[in-house]
């Protein structure tokens, strides 16, 4: 029996800052950003918006997606993510408990840096794949953050993105056909507990990190499939800014038609776990029956889970029941200055605080 | 301290869990004991859907400790399109831009923090319709 996504929804926060006017203030040259980084805004959440509120709402638009599951049916969910709103209490309860899943299901909260979202989704399919629940959802979102002025203050950015993971036939949206998990010890980034901010290996997080672990990923994939990358009408990868999804898809022989739509970092910002899971929907938004999808997220410390999806029939009938991820984007957006976003991200105290 | 009574709320905070009475439908948010048109007592619970329409609204400027930073922002009576009434802020709009009888969609939100180490209390807040 085929076990895969059911449904499936992302979320966005509305606010955008322009790589401009991050740089204004730091006096940076944003055109080297632009560039260098294939970055031109980002995505900010408002002060109510936190990974939970965020996951929530995609979760719904999942929901809409699965045509009238039974929320109670659901038997295990899981958020991977680098900023659960408490140190200490899981952010899956508070999801569960807003969607109607409680109490009869396992939750736990998933870290791994960007690729707590794959491990969710990873997990949820393992277990209705061995038959020990009927649904299980798995979500990847984030609203990390940079320190001010550092590099990262350019991309980190937020968003959520939730699959329901099923093996109904009459529900299916995608088959999961394939798997594979790449990891070794790599300390390419890092965030030391206590710590407000994280610290990178600058640019040791290019070659031996993100290229050298995603490669490993995909090679080890596609190996295991018996597939080409031209066997694929889509790919994405994960997304810490325009460049390195790019270039990681040219050396591993998927073009720019392949990875281009599930690419939203330029007008997005690096959404941490919840980045090659948003890029996935953007693709489910307009995919067609047939299709094969090939994901694979990247997460420091270091490792990458890879999937490959084939796209099935009822696609059709469910991409406009919910926001379309693009549009989400593209159209539904508030542009904000430094000094609203710098109120909204906590980066100034305020009095007595 | 988390307060056991917004504990027990959190079906309705969370999931918008309203009540329909059984002898003339009247529904209620939060649900009631007595329906106040029939004097019924039997009530069926029904999960509200997120539309609505802005009835009345106002603009806070000088708010309470827990929405410290966050002012000025509009407070709005809000008509569920599955009957009840509910008063929430209206967000992600310019607040020049709230009229009555805009439509609205309720999103899962922070609602507010007790300070930095207190629990964190969510529920909806409504954002202008957009399609
Ligand atoms: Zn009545």
């Amino acid at each position: 029996m085929s076990v895969g996504i059911v449904g499936y929804g992302a979320h966005l926060p509305r606010r955008r800052i322009k790589v401009e006017e991050i740089a204004k203030v730091w006096g940076a040259d944003a055109p080297s950003y632009k560039k260098g980084l294939e970055l031109l805004q980002k995505s900010v959440p408002a002060l109510d918006e936190d990974t939970i509120t965020l996951s929530v709402e995609a979760v719904r638009n999942a929901l809409t997606r699965a045509g009238g599951i039974d929320p109670a049916d659901i038997g295990a969910l899981y958020i991977g993510s680098e900023s659960h709103p408490y140190a200490v209490k899981p952010s899956g309860t508070i999801v569960a408990e807003a969607i109607g899943a409680v109490p009869s299901c396992h939750t736990a909260d998933f870290e791994f840096a960007c690729k707590a979202g794959s491990e969710a989704m990873f997990v949820a399919y393992g277990l209705v794949k061995a038959g020990l629940v009927k649904y299980a959802v798995g979500i990847g979102g984030d609203t990390s953050q940079g320190a001010p002025g550092d590099a990262l203050e350019y991309s980190a950015a937020a968003g959520s993105a939730a699959f329901i993971m099923g093996d109904d036939p009459d529900k299916m949206l995608a088959t999961v056909d394939e798997t594979y998990a790449f990891m070794t010890d790599t300390p390419d980034f890092w965030r030391r507990e206590h710590q407000f901010y994280p610290s990178h290996g600058g640019r040791f997080t290019g070659e031996p990190a993100y290229f050298r672990t995603t490669l490993g990923a995909v090679n080890g994939l596609l190996e295991k499939a018996n597939l080409k990358p031209e066997d694929f009408r889509w790919a994405v990868f994960h997304q810490p800014n325009g460049k390195f999804p790019a270039r990681v898809a040219k050396m591993a022989g998927f073009t720019e038609e392949q990875y281009d739509v599930g690419r939203l970092v330029p007008l997005l910002g690096n959404t941490y776990s919840g980045a090659s899971p948003l890029g996935l929907t953007a693709i489910l938004d307009v995919a067609q029956p047939g299709d094969r999808i090939f994901m694979c997220s990247y997460g420091s410390g270091a490792g990458s889970d890879a999937f490959v999806y084939t796209v099935q029939d009822r696609i059709r009938e469910v991409q406009n029941l919910a926001p379309k991820t693009r549009w989400m984007l593209e159209e539904n957006t508030i542009q904000v200055e430094y000094g609203e976003y710098a109120k909204m991200r906590r980066k100034i105290r305020l009095a007595g605080e | 301290m988390p307060s056991a009574r917004s504990w027990r709320a959190y079906p309705q905070t969370y999931r918008l869990e309203a009540s329909r009475c059984s002898g003339c439908q009247k529904t209620f948010f939060p649900p009631r004991q007595v329906c106040n048109a029939c004097s019924g007592r039997e009530f069926e619970t029904f999960r509200m859907g997120y539309g609505g329409t802005v009835v009345t609204h106002t603009v806070i400027r000088t708010p309470g400790d827990q929405f410290q930073g966050e002012a000025p922002f509009a407070v709005g009576i809000i008509a569920m399109d599955d009957g009840p009434k509910m008063t929430t802020q209206i967000v992600d709009v310019p607040l020049e831009e709230i009229r009555i009888g805009m439509k609205v969609k309720l999103e899962f939100r922070r609602m507010y923090a007790e300070g930095h180490d207190g629990v964190i209390e969510y529920g909806h807040k409504a954002v202008p319709l957009r399609e």
